[in-house]
């Protein structure tokens, strides 16, 4: 339809000034096309993290250049009780909820896979967690698990009588870092369904006709199409779900702050209490840029590990 | 079992998976829309809480005995008055929308122009550009931020909105430019050749041709980039110190937030409030969203 536009006369008279003609030069356009892309991202995002490598060196506080200190920063990492308690519960708290995510997201994708009425509607409402403002709905779980007024506590107490007195959500380690994951569960669930329901959508349903010919089981065709197929697009959703959780920030800071007694900081919390509350740029860059070899180690594992994919290329899939 | 199977053999091959099921409509509530019930009702009840909170008088949201907590027996608009008077919340919401549309705006162009160079312009090494762009959407920025803090001073911008509309785009870019790579590789290269033909030239080619054909795909990622960033944290958290210039995440937590004695219901209200436009925008463009999500991935 568009091709009627183009075919009149209107490109015809249009005289080619030099500036139309440079435009038309391939190099120049390719060039100008990528400028403000590569331009923003230099700046923006490759400049900081080589300077945020090289601030970790160093002992800049706010408001004073620092000088090169060397390892000093990570070998008092080393030494930090604090430091390691993050490590800790950052890998914790990133295996405990990947492995929610994906149980419950794949499940959920198999259920949305099925058909019934206003099935788009509830794809649509399902999605709703992942959309709004991670900050606002953990502020929502806060409210919930509020030590007094807490909806779970209500229901436990006083309507099940399964348990005699409120569950102090927040005001101990272990509950407050079970309190997180869950939340981070609930959040990263809608994301997982749908990336596992697209990939679902293209599993040819021939497979599992000739599988129910030849008498396999549900759980059998499960085993033997839908995970083996579905492998190269969990390798690709578990690795963004393993980086960002890995990383995640707005959850812990607005639920627990790091607390009680810092046994819930991730280490991205802990750099911004150290780098940016407290002041110590380098040791919290320090702090940030430990985070480095354990998500180049994550992602090696969950693209590597589950399955090789050429990036992009739309062929041979497999 | 198989009989029926293979009596219709492809007349709704989509329904095969199915098959199984079909027969038995116990079975199915069980496997399916039980569970289904319990995922929705886990999923949306944050948000059912949310906007209940938001419309209770505090007599009501610090009593259970009295009152029953599911439901408001005496609704109020105090929390959402108090909120929108007192506080600078309106304030807020307006800088957060300045910033979404500004970065996506910003976010979008780059993209687009990125993506048609990648995809349609081919020179040698495009594949390993498109890879770098698309790398950089995997580096998080809790590990940018305080570099970034410096960098956002030395160029004068910290505390002020333009900052994180253009550091934005260093999340927003890649993911646009990959959603985009993908949209353009779907509309045919024959379309551009004809028109190359005809004497057109390569801008008019992206602006007449190329772009309208895109309009689905620029749509869709114009939604990711106004949720991502409607939606970021850290750098607003870092980057901006006055009141008036915070983004509703950072300013419900920060300057709500106060003392001891929390105001649930405001809180629940402000987060009810900066959450709707972001809904809003979505379910006008749920399709697009929906199917670009599933599109991306299936790429």
């Amino acid at each position: 339809m568009s091709v009627t536009t183009l075919s009149s006369s209107a490109l015809a008279h249009r005289q080619p000034n030099w500036l139309v003609r440079l435009f038309d030069y391939k190099p120049f356009l390719i060039v100008m096309c990528l400028a403000p892309a590569l331009g923003l991202l230099a700046v923006f995002l490759t400049y900081p993290l080589g300077l945020g490598v090289w601030l970790a060196f160093t002992d800049t506080t706010i408001g004073r250049r620092g000088i090169f200190i060397g390892l000093e920063n990570f070998q008092y990492l080393l030494t930090d009780p604090l430091w390691w308690n993050a490590v800790f519960y950052s890998v914790f708290y990133t295996g405990i909820a990947t492995f929610g995510k994906f149980a419950l997201g794949f499940w959920l994708a198999l259920l949305l896979n099925n058909h019934f009425p206003f099935k788009s509607l509830l794809r649509a409402i399902v999605l709703l967690p992942w959309i709004v403002p991670t900050v606002l709905s953990a502020l929502a779980f806060w409210w919930i698990y509020d030590p007094q007024f807490s909806i779970i506590s209500y229901l436990l107490v006083d309507v099940l009588h399964w348990k005699s007195s409120n569950i102090d959500f927040l005001g101990s380690p272990w509950p407050a870092r079970f309190s997180l994951i869950a939340a981070n569960i609930w959040r990263g669930i809608p994301f997982v369904a749908i990336s596992l329901l697209a990939g679902l959508q293209t599993i040819s349903p021939s497979l599992y006709e000739a599988a129910m010919l030849d008498g396999a089981s549900a759980w059998q065709r499960f085993r033997y199409i839908t995970f083996p197929m579905m492998m190269p697009i969990l390798a690709i959703v578990m690795t963004f779900s393993i980086i960002f959780t890995f990383t995640d920030f707005q959850l812990v800071y607005a639920i627990t702050r790091g607390g009680p007694v810092n046994s819930t900081h991730l280490l991205a919390t802990l750099a911004f209490q150290r780098g940016i509350a407290g002041g110590e740029l380098g040791e919290g860059a320090a702090i940030a840029v430990s985070m480095i070899p354990f998500l180049v180690f994550a992602t090696l594992f969950s693209y590597f590990g589950l399955a090789r994919r050429k990036w992009q290329q739309g062929e041979a899939n497999d | 079992m198989t009989d029926t199977v293979a009596q219709q053999p492809t007349a709704d091959a989509k329904a095969a998976p199915d098959t199984m099921a079909w027969d038995s409509g116990l079975r199915r509530l069980m496997m399916i829309y039980l569970p289904l019930g319990c995922f929705v009702l886990i999923l949306l009840f944050p948000f059912y809480w949310m906007a209940i909170t938001s419309f209770k008088p505090n007599a009501e949201l610090m009593n259970y005995k009295d009152h029953n907590p599911f439901w408001i027996s005496s609704p109020t608009l105090a929390h959402i008055k108090h909120l929108l008077f007192n506080t600078a919340y309106p304030h807020w919401l307006k800088t957060t929308m300045l910033v979404a549309i500004g970065s996506t705006t910003l976010s979008l162009i780059a993209s687009t122009l990125a993506a048609y160079a990648i995809e349609r312009l081919r020179f040698r090494g495009s594949p390993y550009v498109g890879l770098g762009i698309y790398l950089a959407y995997l580096v998080p920025p809790s590990i940018l931020f305080i570099p970034l803090a410096t960098v956002v001073v030395q160029f004068g911008l910290f505390d002020s909105p333009i900052a994180l509309i253009l550091v934005y785009p260093t999340f927003l870019v890649p993911f646009c430019t990959w959603l985009l790579i993908g949209y353009f590789k779907s509309i045919p290269y024959e379309l551009e050749e004809c028109a190359l033909v005809d004497g057109a030239t390569r801008l008019q080619i992206l602006r007449r041709i190329t772009l309208p054909l895109a309009v689905p795909g620029l749509i869709s990622a114009g939604i990711f980039s106004f949720t991502l960033s409607w939606n970021e944290f850290i750098y607003a958290l870092a980057f901006i110190q006055s009141g008036a210039n915070k983004t509703v995440p950072v300013a419900i937590l920060t300057e709500l937030v106060t003392g001891d004695v929390y105001q649930w219901g405001a809180l629940m209200a402000g987060s009810l409030l900066g959450s709707l436009p972001v809904a809003i925008f979505y379910s006008l463009f749920v399709d697009y969203y929906v199917s670009s999500l599933t599109g991306a991935v299936k790429e």
